[in-house]
């Protein structure tokens, strides 16, 4: 389809402004723009068409069955965005006086503690605009914590595990601190005799996911917390798989001292195409004067912004947070209430009961009850017909589902990584497994039809490389280039070639 | 589905959970909400705010109360759109990719950038995040910026700086401006200089010269830009600048108490490769078709981990989406009438404050939407006397610097009308 430049007509426009009699500011020659932005020009309608036609080449949680794993793609019930745009809350300018925002401080205080009570910490902070922004304002506590104590050159070093997602390398990086990995075991935990190894009074912390990005809980965890503990070290729960445990079993309880939660994972904030999110951090109490201002605090009836926290790291992200993303989590919240739990255990079983359904046509790494997610390999797929992990997500897009996380976590080859959640009813389930069992076979009898998938939507499989070496990120407008003519290059360097 | 799994309790399914961690009660949440209890909770909550419906608010300071389209809401309520999440799988989220690029031009197109990426959190942590990209781009570990910068940048840029190994200088103001000789001393060795247009206070800083002064000492300049002001005040790639960030709020999204929001980060083309976050680049599916996938996807930190631009996932596509819709439906003439139209409002309201005797803090200067004002007394009681007419009057801007303890801020925007103004005037006359 075309891009909204390639229908624009000079002149047209989607809507007036009011005019006032006024006299005309003037800006100094120096600074005054000449030439306009080449905006769209439309009006109205064929902007809403141009945005219609879009979403339908589009796919979200909405559409249709979204098993990316790590992702937490459960429903998105519809009140909490209508709740979002009460007008007490969408037109509260972040600077209005205390005493007239009430009523937001409280949703804020309301839902740090709620995040305290599945967590099983003591203090809140929900500035973090994402989780992996939550990561790095971990760390940076944790630098500040270990600086206080007259430890901060000392403690250089961040261990990870080698199944961690990709932001808690990165944040580590960019946090100042070095990095160490951990591997895992053969049933899927933690190493504990590597982590023993690594631990000692260099260590800063570790981070990591519990249940792992394997799904699976660490039958170790008591142990891996006393390791740390007893070197000085801090522990850090990538919350990011926090929907498998809500009330069954608390990350303070496991001995982590911070945490954070992807609120558009585990608590429904809809994630937009890449965003929002939130990622509030919870800590253990001796971490609290270390957490970002201002804080939100009660005192008696009354909420109120606390700058005065001479210890804090400072600021990650203006103001308080994102709060849209605030009002939606604390309603999903306060719809459950203790049945949380219920939720939890519904995603636990809905993942189970699909990996029962999935175990004998694809190969499972780990053969442990899984929590609300499992990885699968097509490894034996690939060797004996030539078909990827890769192929058979793209052959999932023509039986109408999102396909799953593939090639992550890492240690597992040909991963396909599936999380149902809880909100999808067992036809659904049922549904999927039939597909993905169906193009087992299909990987035997006829392999061309998956690698050429999918079939059924709006463009054939994308060319990714093609993309990273042209790098056509913004329309050229008269001169954009040309892409055809970049894919015959290599056929006529060879045949430059052969000449 | 128990007998399909082979265990015959939902417990069993928890086994591998030691019993020393497992959580012993109920969860104290409070009972579950029906649809219509939880809706009248939050009813309640957010009645006792006062939001810009129930009182003429003059507040801004970084978040401001410019008029969001209908259009906006229409399209960020298609559930295709809003419940998706990152594009990861190209064939099956042409939509968000699509408008991502479109995005992309358009703020490529505002700042006079080659390249932006798919959004930042808000207007602070991209500043930080091109503290990153320019103390790799450089290899030097100093950044400037000007005071009268957003405070709140600069405290995230300074929350940033230690594990980035960053040290960070500030440069005063000079009557409300930027001095280009003072920002050409700071900037020796300096990785990259961050300064504001317009800044703070409203005032139109010497952008030009300011770029200078940092391109003098081979510092990358960066521009912190309003998205609202470009289309009657010049591009910053137009003056020398190698980066151009900013907060995206006015454009297409609500005030909602601070977010969420969309920071923008655009740069030269010799940065992309340093970019953090996510890129949309056009590539042919296997047809021969135009389509569009996550590019330079080697940058991130899912395959680069540890040594990644950023560690960036999650942005703030839907709320960028929204600005790009605001702007087409705007279009280069809107936009440039909004500009004139907030300019001309805050002018004269600036004047007929001035006649009232509530003078400009910076009389000399010329400003955009914004400008400071000296009440004549402690601008907490001056905000809380004019609360009690209706009117929130503006940012005391004593919270941030020192000796302006009787100053306000004042931002007016195109939803502010002349009566408006007159009523402000009420509010604030001694």
């Amino acid at each position: 389809m075309k891009l909204i430049f390639e229908k624009s007509q000079a002149g047209r426009r989607g809507g007036e402004l009011p005019h006032y009699e006024l006299p005309r500011a003037k800006v100094p020659d120096e600074l005054r723009r000449e030439t306009p932005p080449r905006l769209p020009e439309l009006a109205e309608p064929e902007i809403v068409r141009h945005f219609t036609e879009l979403s339908t080449r589009n796919f979200g949680i909405d559409t249709g069955f979204y098993p990316l794993g790590s992702c937490t793609m459960k429903y998105n019930p519809r009140v909490n965005e209508r709740l979002a745009m009460l007008p007490g809350f969408r037109d509260l300018h972040p600077y209005q006086d205390e005493d007239a925002s009430q009523g937001a401080l409280e949703l804020m205080w309301r839902l740090q503690e709620a995040l305290i009570e599945v967590s099983g910490l003591h203090a809140c902070s929900l500035q973090p605009a994402a989780g992996s922004q939550g990561e790095l304002t971990g760390l940076m506590l944790m630098r500040a914590y270990f600086a206080d104590r007259g430890e901060g050159e000392q403690r250089d070093t961040i261990i990870t595990a080698d199944t961690a997602h990709g932001t808690n390398p990165a944040s580590v990086t960019m946090a100042g601190y070095k990095l160490a990995k951990v591997e895992t075991d053969a049933r899927g935990n933690v190493d504990v005799a590597h982590l023993r190894e690594m631990a000692d009074e260099r260590t800063a912390g570790l981070m990591l996911t519990n249940p792992s990005t394997l799904g699976l809980f660490d039958e170790h965890i008591e142990e891996i917390a006393t390791i740390f503990h007893e070197v000085g070290a801090l522990l850090y729960y990538d919350g990011a798989n926090l929907n498998a445990v809500c009330g069954i079993s608390r990350p303070g309880d496991m001995g982590f001292d911070i945490v954070h939660i992807n609120l558009h994972k585990t608590f429904s904030q809809p994630h937009g195409g890449g965003g929002p999110g939130g990622g509030p951090i919870v800590v253990r109490d001796k971490l609290e004067p270390f957490l970002p201002v201002p804080a939100v605090v009660r005192d008696g009836e009354r909420f109120r912004l606390d700058h005065d926290r001479p210890k804090s790291i400072g600021k990650v992200r203006g103001f308080t947070g994102p709060f849209g993303v605030f009002v939606r989590s604390y309603a999903y919240i306060r719809s459950y209430g203790p049945r949380l739990r219920e939720m939890s255990e519904v995603a636990v079983l809905n993942a189970n009961y699909l990996l029962a359904r999935l175990r004998e046509a694809y190969d499972l790494p780990y053969d442990r009850l899984a929590m609300h997610e499992f990885v699968l390999s097509a490894r034996s797929l690939k060797r004996e017909h030539g078909i990827t992990a890769l192929d058979v997500a793209k052959r999932l897009m023509d039986y109408g589902f999102h396909p799953p996380t593939i090639y992550f976590p890492l240690v597992v080859p040909e991963a396909l990584m599936i999380e149902p959640t809880e909100t999808e009813a067992k036809e659904t389930l049922d549904e999927f497994a039939d597909a993905m069992l169906a193009i087992a076979r299909e990987a035997a009898d006829d392999p061309e039809l998956l690698r050429e998938a999918p079939h059924a939507r709006p463009v054939k499989r994308l060319d990714e490389v093609l993309a990273a070496k042209r790098a056509i990120v913004q329309y050229g407008f008269d001169q954009h280039p040309d892409l055809s003519d970049a894919r015959a290059e290599p056929r006529q360097l060879e045949a430059q070639k052969g000449a | 589905m128990l007998a399909a799994i082979g265990v015959s309790t939902v417990e069993e399914l928890f086994r591998d959970i030691p019993a020393g961690v497992r959580f012993g009660r109920e969860l104290d949440l409070g009972p579950p909400l029906s649809e219509q209890e939880l809706s009248r909770h939050l009813e309640e909550l957010a009645e006792r705010n006062v939001d810009s419906s129930k009182e003429l608010s003059f507040l801004g300071a970084g978040i401001y109360d410019h008029y969001v389209p209908a259009v906006v809401d229409t399209v960020l309520q298609r559930g295709e759109l809003l419940t998706a999440y990152t594009p990861y799988q190209p064939e099956m989220s042409q939509g968000v990719l699509q408008a991502i690029f479109e995005y992309q031009t358009v703020i490529c197109e505002l700042t006079g950038m080659d390249v932006s990426n798919a959004s930042g959190y808000d207007g602070t942590t991209v500043a930080a995040d091109a503290c990153y990209v320019a103390k790799h781009a450089t290899g030097r570990t100093k950044v400037v910026v000007t005071e009268a910068t957003n405070p709140q940048v600069r405290q995230v840029v300074k929350t940033y700086a230690p594990g980035f190994g960053l040290e960070v200088v500030q440069v005063p103001h000079r009557g409300g401006v930027t001095d280009p000789d003072e920002l050409r001393r700071a900037a020796t060795d300096a990785a990259c200089v961050i300064f504001q247009q317009p800044n703070f206070f409203g005032c139109l800083e010497p952008a030009p010269d300011l770029a200078a002064a940092a391109n003098d000492a081979e510092a990358i300049a960066v521009a912190h830009v309003d998205p609202i002001s470009l289309g009657v005040l010049e591009a910053p790639g137009a003056y020398g600048c190698g980066m151009a960030i900013g907060e995206g709020q006015g454009a297409g999204n609500y005030q909602s108490f601070a977010g969420p929001h969309y920071g923008f980060l655009a740069a030269r083309k010799e940065f992309i490769r340093r970019m953090p976050g996510r890129i949309v680049g056009e590539t042919l599916d296997s047809a021969g078709e135009r389509g569009f996938v996550l590019t330079l996807q080697t940058r991130e930190q899912h395959i680069r981990r540890e040594k990644a631009t950023s560690n960036i996932t999650t942005n703030q596509t839907l709320l960028a989406l929204a600005g790009l819709v605001h702007l087409s439906w705007l279009g280069p003439q809107g936009l440039r009438e909004v500009g004139e139209t907030c300019m001309s409002l805050a002018a004269y309201a600036q004047s007929r404050l001035a006649e009232a005797g509530v003078e400009s803090s910076f009389p000399e200067r010329t400003t955009f939407k914004e400008f400071a004002v000296r009440t004549g007394r402690n601008a907490q009681d001056a905000i809380r006397s004019a609360r009690e007419r209706g009117v929130h009057p503006g940012y005391a801007l004593g919270r941030d610097y020192q000796g302006f303890d009787d100053a306000l801020l004042v931002a007016v925007t195109e939803r502010r009308t002349p009566a408006d103004i007159d009523r402000l005037v009420e509010a604030l006359a001694p």
